[in-house]
Formats: C-alpha cells, structure tokens, sequence
C-alpha cells in the first residue's frame, strides 16, 4: 500500500465517508488538510466568513437532506467559533461532524499558539469527540465520527486532529469493523411494550399523538399520517416537528408549548393518554411540569432511553427508533382492531375542533399603514408554497414562522430550538440550500438575529447559493421586548437596536445585501409585501434580502408564561380562553 | 438519599474519567466516592463509584452514563450479594505508654503496621465503610495525624464476572442513500 499523508488520509476518509460538502476555514493547525482538499472531486469545501456559518450551514444541510453535516476548523479560536454549533446541533440532534486541526503532537498541553482544548470544550456539547495523534487512526476514526453522527439519536461529533498526525506518513485503510463496544442505540422496539401501547390507546377516551423532532430525524412522517388516519387521534407537533403531518390535515391541531395553539396546549392538558413520539417533554412545551397534562397516561417512545422518563413519568416505555416504533404500533393497533378492540375518541375529537374553532391563531391588526410581521411570514409561507424550506433564528419572528406557515412536508423546517442560537438562520440556510439546491430556501430572520451571521452573504454570493432572506425588522430585540412590555412594567432596558430621530437606518439592510452581492428590496407598506416577495421570488441568480419594516408592537400569542401551568394558556393579552369541560 | 454503588466498565482511552466526571457535574449528581483501576481485560478499566441519590435521579445517573459512547457496562452493586472494600493508610501517635494500646487495636482490626517512627506508627487497613469508621473511631485518641484513604471497590459474590460478553465490535454500515425531501 502506497505512503500518504495523514492530510491526505482525511481527505480520502470524509469521501469514503459520504460527505460531498464541507463548511469551512483553513488556518495553521488544518493547513495539510486543505492542499490535498483542493485537489478531491468529491467533497465541495466551501469556504465561509466565520466558523460559527460553518457550523450552522452543515446544520441546515444536515436538517435539509437527513445527511450528515461536515465543517472544518482550525485550532484554537477557529475550533472555539465551532462552540455554538456544535451545542445547538446536540440539543437538536443534528447529524454533524465537525474536524479541527490541533497543534502538532508535541506540543499539545504547551499553551502554543491558537492551541485550545477543544475535545475537552466539547466534551458536554458532543455525542461524542476524539483526539487523532496517530495518522493510522484518522479512517478509523472518521468512520466512527459518521457512525456515531448518524445512528440512534443524532448528535455532533468531532475529531480533532493533530497537525503531526496530518503531516506523518501513513497508510489509509477503511476500516470493516468499529470498535465501539460501548455504542449499540436500540431501534428495534420491544414487542410487548407495544401490546400495551396498542391496548392503552383502545382504551382511551381523550388520547393525543405528540410529536417531536424524533419523527424527522427518524423520516417517519409517512409512517406516522398511517397511525394518525387509522386511530382517528388528534396530532400536535412541537417546534422540531413542524412539518412532521401536514399542517393541513384536519386532525392536525398545532404546535403545543409556550407560543403554541389554544387546541395544542388544551389537547395534552386534558388527554388521558399522551402518545409521545420523538419527543422529550421540553419546558417550552410541559409549562410547569407538576401541573402538565395532569390525567394523562404516557406512552413514551424515544430512541434514547435518557429521555424516557427524564421530565415525565413513563407508563409505558419504549425505546426505537420512530420509524419502527409507529409502524410496529400500527401493526399492533390492526391486530386490536381484528379483535374488535377500536378506541373511541369522538367526543374529544369533536370538543378540540371546537377549541380549534374558536380559538384559531391570529393576530391584531397593526395601527393603520404598518405592516404586520405575522401577515408578512403567512404570506411568504403562501406564496412560496409547501414545497419550500424555511430556516429561521431565534425569537418573535421564529414563533410566527412557526406559526403562520403551513408545513406540509418533513425537512422544510429548520430552526434552532432546543439551544436557541440567534444568527442560526442565514448560515442554517445556506447549508440547507447546497444540500436542497432544486427547493427555494427562504431564511426567516429577526433584524437582531440577521446582525450575528450575515456576513455568510459574501459566501453565499461567491459560492453561487441564491438563499433568500426576509428580515422581520422592527428595529429591536422584539422577543426580549415582549418580555419586557410583559413582565418588566415596559421598561425596554437595552432591546432597541436603532438611533432614533434621524432618516438613517443603522444597517441600512438593502445597501448592505448590496454591499455583499445580493439583491437588496425592502418593504414596508402592506399594499407592497405580495409584489415585494413576488419579486423575490423570481431572483434565483443570485441571494436575495428583504427588508420588511414591520411594526414594532406585535406580539407572540397565544402564550403560557414561563414556569405557568399550561392551564393559565392567555390567546391575547390578559385573555384566557373558556373550555366546557362538560363536552369533553 | 440513599448510597448505590455502581461498576462502570469502560474503555481504557486518555479522558473517560474527564466524561465521567464532567458528566456526574452537570446533572448535578454527587460523587461520594470513586475508584478506578484495570481489569482482567487490557483494554477495559472499571470504575466503582458509590453516588448518593434518590432510586429515580439514579435511573437517570446509569441512563446518562450509558450514552457515553466509552461506557460499556453499569451494573448496581447489591449489598447483599457483594463485597465492598476500601484501603486506608494513616499515621497515629504511639508513644512509649500508648504504642501497646494501638498496636493491640491494629491487631484486633486485622490492620497491619507497615512503618514505624519514634513517636508514631503508620498502619494499613482495608475494609468496608463500616469497618474502617469504626477503626478510625478507636484510634482517634491516640492522635491521627494523617490520613489517605482509596476510593471504594466492590465485586459481587458468586462466579459469575460482569466483563463477559461486554466487547462486540460494530460492522460500518454503508453511507445512507441520498435523502429526498
């Protein structure tokens, strides 16, 4: 067998790894790894403006394709810029690898320059992570990273590699067998567990499917419209899921949590059978925890037994993979059924349309001639159509995005949600659009979260990426303004990103997109936002930024204040919604 | 709270301790005690740990402790149906008129004196907790100078070893085909 570098060696790794797109910066530590980089046919390195866009963009790929996402960095800051990332991806379980250069073997533990402990940093934000000093080990661990990336709950991995181990000779060999004798993820779940399941939800009378980002992850959506059809239950998908059921199914209720539906909310609160798919039970979404759901039963299915049983009591246990989960509960529910042992859910069904009814999102009207973020974000949803990818940051345009446009399709919704990471939505979309080049990807984005990333419009541009981005501008940190309007007696302590008083706008966002080799368009009359995003939309050379100046007042209802029960759900402000709990 | 004690089997790789550690921190879950040491296998080391927690926390303690990728095996140790021990050295006062007072209390422990000053005696002990505090107690009068004591380790009874059948590699599955939304 021929002598490589070990630069080489990785190369050659991350192709026989699968990976066809690499987000990245070079820098000292890395630098063997990019000459032999330059010369692979199959991996696409691009090249972006800061680390933290690289990861984000091999998120949204991840996110967009179920594959895995690769980025690269150097040692020292360029690995610490990969943080952020890196624990969004392990709070939203996205299949990544990230590879960074370390300084040479010797000098590791020296404080040389740009060294950073990086495996140490990334220790509590990974699945999993190595150090490579050997050369021999970089396939090895290469395949391991993408193993582990991708099977049984998703999850970051990096591999930091030691400039020695890149420059040394060695030989490459892919290895047939892994060893990790301490990793073997359950997918296949336990066919008892799913007898009682299956029992329980005969049995219901007022039962709910809630579905998590696991379905996604698991590409279970079709699996799961089975069960949904079959049984007739109501579906609330949470922020990971959205898209996970069509959001025009009629037994689609919404999302449920902090800014969910009146009908979500009120479907988990008074079920007596809760049917946890993929989900984990999140704050966001149980409110105060001993006041969530408080007749329901669970069924919690989830591929890491962590989950089970972390927040929630579990009556039944399963641990799978999603997919396999629901399609052995429909087997389960048919043979039930065989058996005459169907449940019988028409009360509850035809209480929560109800709820549906009269409880349905919407918004107030915005002071005449103001445009109103939710009616710009349910516009774009409708004029783009379903088969389109949204990403979005952080906040009130988030929760919009989330809940004025209608998903259709699975891995057409990618935000950051467990980690909450600002600026994750230009970079998300990006990523998203190299792996999904055929979709338009519409980048949701907050005037405030736009700030912290935009500079990945330079690569977008160079990289020919035509992503589009509508920045929901109204000149403030609007989620931390509700807050404050809320719960702070109004008092806007350090959320108002603009100079008042004067013509100029600080960015002048158009000019800036210019600036970066994007068509820049703004709007800000609601007469204007269908032509504005029309135009938008037939932009497909080149990355296009809207500027929508909307007003700065609007709120995110419905709303359960955090740490509140879910029963103290307001769909306005000081209003709270009636149930007769006598039709249920 | 109640005391478990735990057997992690675990890959012998620069850092578990450092997961382990870190991750017992974050959950905020409280160490009483923790030994590490190699076993039958060369690649393998074991970890006793004896955490303090209410029986659900420690569901979540062995159920976090299993995601890390380098934990092969967590068994609970039964205190009935096994044997803990711990070493302890220490150096206590023995003058001319109590030297024979303390080497009859070492006697009686089974201890054993493994150095000796003019005016002090340093001795080893192994034992359970139990064993070991009550040692302690007794010698307290004499004047303990110095103490240095091991973490606790434990085996169950019987034949059987918790190591068997706990290395199985994993064949590489082929990358997944390209992912139509």
């Amino acid at each position: 067998m021929s002598e490589i570098t070990g630069a080489q060696s990785l190369v050659t790794s991350l192709e026989a790894a699968g990976a066809k797109n690499v987000f990245g910066i070079p820098g000292g530590a890395i630098l063997p790894a990019y000459d032999p980089l330059m010369d692979s046919t199959k991996v696409r390195h691009i090249l972006v403006r800061h680390e933290q866009g690289a990861g984000h963009a091999a998120q949204g790929y991840a996110a967009a394709t179920g594959e895995v996402g690769v980025c690269m960095a150097t040692s020292g800051p360029g690995a610490t810029n990969l943080v952020t990332p890196i624990a969004d991806a392990h709070m939203d379980s996205v299949p990544m690898v990230a590879v960074t250069g370390q300084v040479g073997a010797s000098m590791i533990g020296t404080d040389a320059f740009q060294e950073a402990d990086i495996r140490g940093i990334t220790m509590p934000i990974t699945k999993h992570n190595f150090l490579v000093t050997d050369p021999d080990e970089i396939p090895t661990k290469i395949a391991e990273a993408f193993h582990l990336a991708r099977t049984g709950r998703p999850g970051p991995v990096l591999v930091d590699i030691a400039k020695s181990a890149l420059q040394s000779m060695t030989t490459f060999r892919w290895p047939t067998e892994l060893g990790l004798p301490g990793y073997r993820p359950v997918t296949k779940p336990h066919a008892k567990q799913m007898r009682e399941a299956a029992r329980m939800i005969g049995d219901a009378r007022r039962p709910v499917l809630y579905v998590g980002g696991g379905v996604i992850r698991a590409r279970a959506s079709r699996e799961l419209r089975v069960l949904a059809e079959l049984t007739g239950m109501p579906v609330v998908t949470t922020l990971m899921a959205r898209g996970a059921f069509p959001d025009s199914h009629p037994q689609h209720l919404g999302m449920p949590g902090m800014h969910g539906t009146v009908a979500a909310v009120a479907a988990l609160q008074k079920s007596d059978l809760i049917i946890s798919l993929g989900a984990r039970f999140d704050d966001r979404v149980t409110g105060n925890l001993d006041a969530f759901a408080p007749h329901a039963q669970v069924i919690h299915a989830d591929i890491d037994p962590a989950e089970i049983g972390k927040n929630r009591h579990a009556d039944v246990p399963i641990v799978g993979d999603a997919r396999e989960v629901i399609s052995d509960l429909v087997v389960a529910l048919q043979a039930a059924a065989e058996n005459g042992q169907t449940g019988d859910y028409e009360q509850w069904v035809g209480f929560l349309a109800g709820i549906k009814r009269k409880y349905a999102l919407g918004w107030e009207q915005p002071p005449a001639g103001l445009l109103s973020p939710q009616s710009v974000i349910q516009r774009l949803g409708q004029i783009s159509g379903p088969e389109t990818v949204f990403t979005s940051g952080v906040g009130q345009h988030q929760m919009w995005a989330a809940q004025f446009i209608g998903y259709e399709n699975p891995n057409t919704w990618i935000n950051s949600g467990g980690l909450g990471t600002m600026g994750f939505s230009v970079p998300a979309a990006m990523g998203a659009k190299v792996g999904r080049p055929d979709a338009t990807v519409w980048s949701i984005d907050g005037d405030g979260c736009f700030q912290m990333t935009n500079q990945e419009l330079a690569t977008c541009a160079i990289e020919n990426i035509p992503i589009k981005v509508a920045i929901i501008n109204n000149e403030n940190l609007g989620m931390v303004r509700q807050w404050q309007t809320l719960f702070y007696g109004e008092r806007y302590s350090n959320t108002d990103l603009q100079k008042h008083g004067g013509p100029v706008r600080i960015p002048d966002f158009p000019k800036l997109a210019e600036a970066y080799g994007c068509v820049g368009l703004s709007c800000d009359r609601p007469e204007d936002v269908d032509s504005t995003i029309e135009k938008a939309m037939e932009i497909n050379d080149v990355p296009v930024v809207v500027d929508f100046r909307v007003h700065k007042d609007a709120m995110v209802w419905p709303m359960v204040a955090a740490g509140a029960s879910n029963d103290d759900i307001k769909y306005a402000r000081d209003l709270a919604p009636e149930f007769d709990e006598d039709a249920i | 709270m109640t005391k478990h004690t735990l057997s992690v089997l675990v890959e012998d790789k620069p850092g578990v301790l450092a997961r382990i550690a870190g991750l017992f921190s974050r959950r905020g879950f409280n160490i009483d005690s923790l030994a590490v040491g190699p076993t039958e296998h060369p690649e393998i080391s074991r970890m006793t740990i004896v955490v303090n927690v209410e029986s659900l926390p420690l569901e979540q303690v062995t159920k976090q402790l299993n995601k890390l990728v380098e934990v092969i095996k967590i068994v609970e140790l039964d205190p009935e149906h096994s044997v803990t021990r711990e070493l302890v050295l220490l150096k206590v006062g023995a003058t001319a008129e109590t030297r024979g007072q303390v080497l009859d209390t070492v006697q009686l422990f089974r201890a054993k004196v493994i150095d000796v000053g003019t005016d002090a005696v340093t001795v080893q002990i192994t034992g359970n907790a139990g064993k070991i505090a009550d040692f302690l107690r007794v010698l307290e009068p004499f004047g303990i100078r110095e103490i240095v004591q091991s973490g606790m380790v434990g085996i169950s009874r019987g034949s059987r070893s918790i190591s068997e059948r706990s290395l199985k590699p994993v064949a590489v599955p082929a990358p997944p085909a390209a992912h139509v939304g």
